[in-house]
Formats: structure tokens, C-alpha cells, sequence
């Protein structure tokens, strides 16, 4: 439904995006990821129609974006970021204008209102100026917009910002459900939210793609994956990390923790190590050598880490010497 | 073409609300009036004059345009533009020349409002003597098409500057610029080290010029077309000023 080729946009000197491309397809939600100033509000801009690329190409539903906007731009709902609004208007207002701008009209525009205000809670504030609005709900009053003529594209920057934990679960539920059916792009800064919602991730860093993939794939990613966690107890941890790190398929042992007897350690995998056969070696070494274990398992990789290992290389290289 | 028109039309309709919602309508009314009757009656003479015509009245609309025009016309763009309401606005199914005409269709029509509550004078003015009524409506209408052609250059300086009182600023020495032109005074002055036809051609560019004529009862084309490609020619230029914004 949307396709991206060579994505680029130069403010002046500065390159913003450059050369991003990737496609999304209906029955897919694609986390966007990336530090601050990476690209993804200027991308997602792009994507919308509302400000023309550099070079590069936007399809949307067939359509181009620059040489036919118009029934691009019917497709698609956008929450940009921090939610602009018109503050002068009632929340009904306001959304009884988009539903207007998007070609509802009569029972059909009221019905649409009436199901955005319920798929985002907004009947308490029905009728309050946006002026006077709290963060959250303003956020959610933008979000009701964008969902209001059940687009079959919805393109969301940040749309989990300034929520209270109810509503955040509440709008991951929302979209991983209309995810089903449409195609969906969204921002986000938090991670558990990639994995909770997305059935693909792209980790942007200095306006280029970094990473793409399922959100199982990044974690493979990390140094973390595969390697496997225990707790045993009644030996030494010396003893215990020595002859962990013997084990075949095994690159190093190290403690992490000693806690009186008990001794936390993780066992890191050769890249070519098989998936459980890890843990296995090493529950075999242990009923062999007749530690106490009390904990074992294997590691599955942690976005943060491969986030941090990817947009900065430089630190985290720093931290392991 | 049925889409253009509903899309405007709800545009329109949303920034008219938009005024309405907040005093800025009613404390600008209320100033039109009182600055219009101030001018007709204690500068402008209205009762010495001792004849039955709105003179007095139209004779300062061009100067109290000057302050009120740009400043209903100074939030049109740069207030869409600081808070990022531009955004949603264009990325929805319209053309960007659509949202333009749409904005400064719903201030025009906020003008014209004003404009038409200022018909008591018309009645006080029948009720007195026995007016040319033509003559009053064709200043009416020239009124209100000079009124159009500031605000459409206030379009552009709001277009220019996401700060309000810079594009009031801005707009209002451009509006001074097209009295100026053919003000008087000015072009007397200029006759001694011009060219005449370099002044001729000055003031043609001037709404006293051509708000003179019409005030005087003659609704020549040319002094409307004259008015209409300003409007066309600044709300071309917004267009422009907007696009540029946006490829960054
Ligand atoms: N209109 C503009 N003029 C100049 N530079 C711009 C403009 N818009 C964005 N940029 C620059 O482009 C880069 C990418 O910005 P963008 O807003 O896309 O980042 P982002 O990934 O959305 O960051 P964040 O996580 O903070 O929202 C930034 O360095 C920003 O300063
Ligand atoms: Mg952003």
C-alpha cells in the first residue's frame, strides 16, 4: 500500500533523509524507530504529501504523491507530532470539520464523529474548548482525527506521547487491532511498544535505515541473544565461569552477580551456536558436575541494547573495554 | 469543481467559527463602527456638509482599512504555520490553493459583515434627504473589493512570518503603499521631478485611485478588475510563499 524508493530531503546543507526506501503492505504495522532528530517526522512528512522530497518516490495505494496527491492523501490518516490543533474549536468542532474535509456529510458524518469519540474516550470532553484541553486528551482529540473516515493508511508520529498507562495500552491495542486491516506506520521512542504492536521495525539513525526487520529479528541482533542466564548454587563462581567457558559452543562465561553462595552467571554463544543447544550444554555440564541450579534460561535479546549498539556504536564500544 | 467548492466552503465555514468563537470578532466590529462614525461624523463632516450622501462615510475607509484589514488578516497564515495546524490541513484531501481561498474567503466575508452593519448610515441618510442610492451602493462596492485586495496582501505577509505582529507590521506598509501611491498629496509631489506618465503610472497602481472612482458612482470594469487581480495576484503569490516553506 505504501512504497518508498530512495527517500531523500536536504534542508540546505543538512540532509535529513537520505535515500530511505521500504514498503508496507495492508495486515502490517511498521514501528519506526530512531534518536531524536533521526528523520522519521521529516520521512513521515513526506509520506503524508505534506512537504515534497528532495528526490525519491512515495507511492501510496497506487497513487504518486507528488504527481497526484489529492487521492493519495484520501487514503491515508496522519497524526502528526505533538498533535496540532485548532484551539478555538469544541473537540466536537473540530472533529466534525475533518470528518467534513474528508467528504462525510449528514448521518454518515455523525456516525463517524460518534465512532472516533468512542474508539478514543473523548465523550467527556465532547464539548470543551481544545484551549483548555489536558496533553493527553489533545493528543487523543488529534488521533480521533486521523482514524475519522477509517482510512486504509494511517501514518502516526508518536501517537502514544503524553498518555497516561491506561490510554497507552488502550491505543496499542487500538492499532495493533486495526493493524489487521490497514497498513500502519508509527513512531515511537518506546521500545516495549515496538514489540507489543509491530509486526516489522526500521531503526532510522541519521536520516539512512540501520536495521529492518520483524522485532524478534533486531533482538537477534543483540550480543545478549542466545546467551543463557544461571543461577547455581554451591559452587564457586571461578570454578563455575572456567568450565562454563569450556563448553563447545560456548564464546565466554562471565559473572554477573554473587549473592552469598548463589552465583549469577551468563554464557555467550559462538555465532554459529544453534538455538537451545546452549542451554542444553550447559544444564548437561551442570547435573554432570551436580551444581545446584536454580534458574536457567536463555536470553532472547533486548531491543534497547541493539537500538543503543546500533545508533551508537561509539559509546557502547567505550563501555565493553 | 463540486469537491473545490465543498471543500472551501468548509473551510471557510471552520475559520468563521474560528472568529466567532473568540471576542476578536465582536471587538473588531465594534471598533469598525466607532471608528467609521468617529470619521464620518466629527472628522469627516457628515451633518456641515448638509447634503444627503455617504461621502464623508467612504472618504476614510481606505485609511481605516489601513490598521483594521491586516489586522484581521495577520493571524491567517502564521498562526496555521506556529501551530503546526498546516500540517493537518494540507495533508487532508485538498489543494493547497483551496485552503488559501477558503481562509481569506471566510475573513472577506468576516469584512463584508462589518461592512453591511454599517447600514444605519444608509437609513439615516434617506431618512435626512433623498440620496443617489446607486452611487452608495457602488461605494459599497468598492469598499468592499478594496477591503478584499488588503487582505489578500495581509495573505501574503502572513504567509511570509510565523509571528503575528511582524506580518501586521509588514502588511499594513504594503497597504499603506497602494494609498500612497495615488494619494494627493504624494502625487503632487512627485509631479515636480517626474515623468508625468511615470506618475500616471504610480497611481495606477494605487486603491485611491480606483476607489475614487467608484465612490463616485462609476462601476467601471476596469477599476474592478483592478481589485480582483490584486486579490488574484497576492493569493497566487501566498501559494507560492507556502510552497517554498514547505520544500525547506
Ligand atoms: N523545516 C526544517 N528546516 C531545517 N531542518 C529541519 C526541518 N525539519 C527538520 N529538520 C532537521 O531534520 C532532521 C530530522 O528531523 P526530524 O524531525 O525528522 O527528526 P525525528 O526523527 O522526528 O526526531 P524526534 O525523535 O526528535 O522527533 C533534524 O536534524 C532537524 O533539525
Ligand atoms: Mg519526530
Amino acid at each position: 500500500m505504501i512504497k518508498v524508493e530512495k527517500l531523500t530531503k536536504t534542508f540546505g546543507p543538512k540532509v535529513a533523509v537520505n535515500g530511505v526506501s521500504f514498503s508496507v503492505e495492508r495486515g502490517e504495522v511498521l514501528g519506526f524507530l530512531g534518536p531524536n532528530g533521526a528523520g522519521k517526522s521529516t520521512s513521515m512528512r513526506m509520506i503524508t504529501g505534506f512537504i515534497p522530497p528532495t528526490s525519491g518516490k512515495v507511492t501510496v495505494g497506487g497513487y504518486d504523491m507528488v504527481a497526484n496527491p489529492i487521492p493519495a492523501k484520501r487514503l491515508i490518516g496522519y497524526l502528526p507530532e505533538n498533535a496540532p490543533l485548532y484551539g478555538d474549536m469544541t473537540v466536537h468542532g473540530f472533529l466534525d470539520f475533518a470528518a467534513e474535509m474528508r467528504g462525510l456529510r449528514g448521518d454518515a458524518k455523525k456516525r463517524a464523529v460518534h465512532r472516533a469519540v468512542e474508539m478514543c474516550f473523548l465523550e467527556n470532553v465532547l464539548y470543551q474548548n481544545i484551549d483548555t484541553l489536558s496533553k493527553g486528551y489533545r493528543h487523543r482529540t488529534c488521533f480521533a482525527q486521523s482514524i475519522i473516515h477509517d482510512p486504509d493508511i494511517l501514518i502516526l508520529d508518536e501517537p502514544t506521547d503524553g498518555l497516561d498507562p491506561n490510554q497507552k495500552h488502550e491505543v496499542r491495542t487500538l492499532i495493533r487491532r486495526m493493524g489487521e486491516k490497514k497498513a500502519i506506520i508509527f513512531s515511537t521512542h518506546i521500545l516495549e511498544e515496538v514489540e507489543a504492536v509491530c509486526s516489522r521495525a526500521i531503526i532510522i539513525d541519521r536520516g539512512q535505515i540501520v536495521a529492518n526487520g520483524t522485532p524478534a529479528q533486531l533482538k537477534q541482533k543483540s550480543d545478549m541473544a542466545g546467551a543463557v542466564s544461571l543461577v547455581v548454587n554451591g559452587v564457586a563462581a571461578s570454578e563455575a565461569t572456567q568450565k562454563l567457558g569450556l563448553i563447545a559452543n560456548a564464546k565466554k562465561a562471565s559473572v554477573l552477580r554473587e549473592e552469598g553462595s548463589r552465583v549469577v552467571v551468563r554464557v555467550f554463544p559462538r555465532p554459529d551456536s544453534v538455538n537451545g543447544e546452549l542451554a542444553r550444554n550447559v544444564a548437561d555440564l551442570a547435573s554432570r558436575e551436580q551444581w545446584r541450579i536454580e534458574e536457567l534460561h536463555t536470553e532472547e535479546g533486548r531491543l534497547d541494547e541493539v537500538f543503543r549498539s546500533i545508533t551508537l556504536p561509539e559509546t557502547v564500544t567505550e563501555e565493553r573495554k | 469543481m463540486q469537491t473545490a467548492v465543498a471543500n472551501i466552503w468548509t473551510i471557510a465555514k471552520r475559520e468563521l467559527k474560528g472568529y466567532f468563537a473568540s471576542p476578536v470578532a465582536y471587538v473588531f466590529i465594534v471598533i469598525f463602527l466607532l471608528l467609521a462614525g468617529f470619521f464620518t461624523f466629527m472628522v469627516g463632516g457628515f451633518f456641515e456638509q448638509g447634503q444627503a450622501s455617504l461621502r464623508s462615510f467612504f472618504l476614510w475607509h481606505p485609511w481605516l482599512y489601513l490598521f483594521l484589514v491586516p489586522a484581521v488578516g495577520m493571524r491567517l497564515w502564521s498562526e496555521e504555520r506556529r501551530l503546526g495546524t498546516i500540517e493537518l490541513l494540507l495533508t487532508m484531501p485538498v489543494t493547497a490553493w483551496q485552503a488559501i481561498v477558503g481562509k481569506f474567503l471566510a475573513s472577506w466575508l468576516f469584512l463584508l459583515l462589518a461592512l453591511v452593519l454599517t447600514f444605519p448610515l444608509v437609513l439615516t441618510v434617506n431618512y435626512l434627504g433623498n440620496p443617489d442610492n446607486g452611487v452608495i451602493f457602488c461605494a459599497y462596492v468598492g469598499s468592499f473589493l478594496m477591503a478584499g485586495a488588503y487582505l489578500a496582501l495581509s495573505c501574503i505577509t502572513s504567509a511570509i512570518t510565523r509571528n503575528q505582529v511582524v506580518s501586521f507590521i509588514l502588511s499594513v506598509v504594503a497597504c499603506l503603499f497602494l494609498i500612497l501611491a495615488g494619494f494627493a498629496p504624494v502625487t503632487n509631489m512627485l509631479v515636480q521631478w517626474a515623468s508625468p506618465w511615470l506618475v500616471n503610472l504610480i497611481s495606477s497602481f494605487s486603491v485611491m485611485t480606483h476607489f475614487d472612482s467608484l465612490q463616485n458612482g462609476v462601476l467601471d470594469s476596469r477599476n474592478i478588475l483592478f481589485f480582483v487581480s490584486v486579490m488574484v495576484f497576492s493569493l497566487f503569490t501566498t501559494g507560492v510563499i507556502l510552497r517554498s516553506h514547505r520544500a525547506g
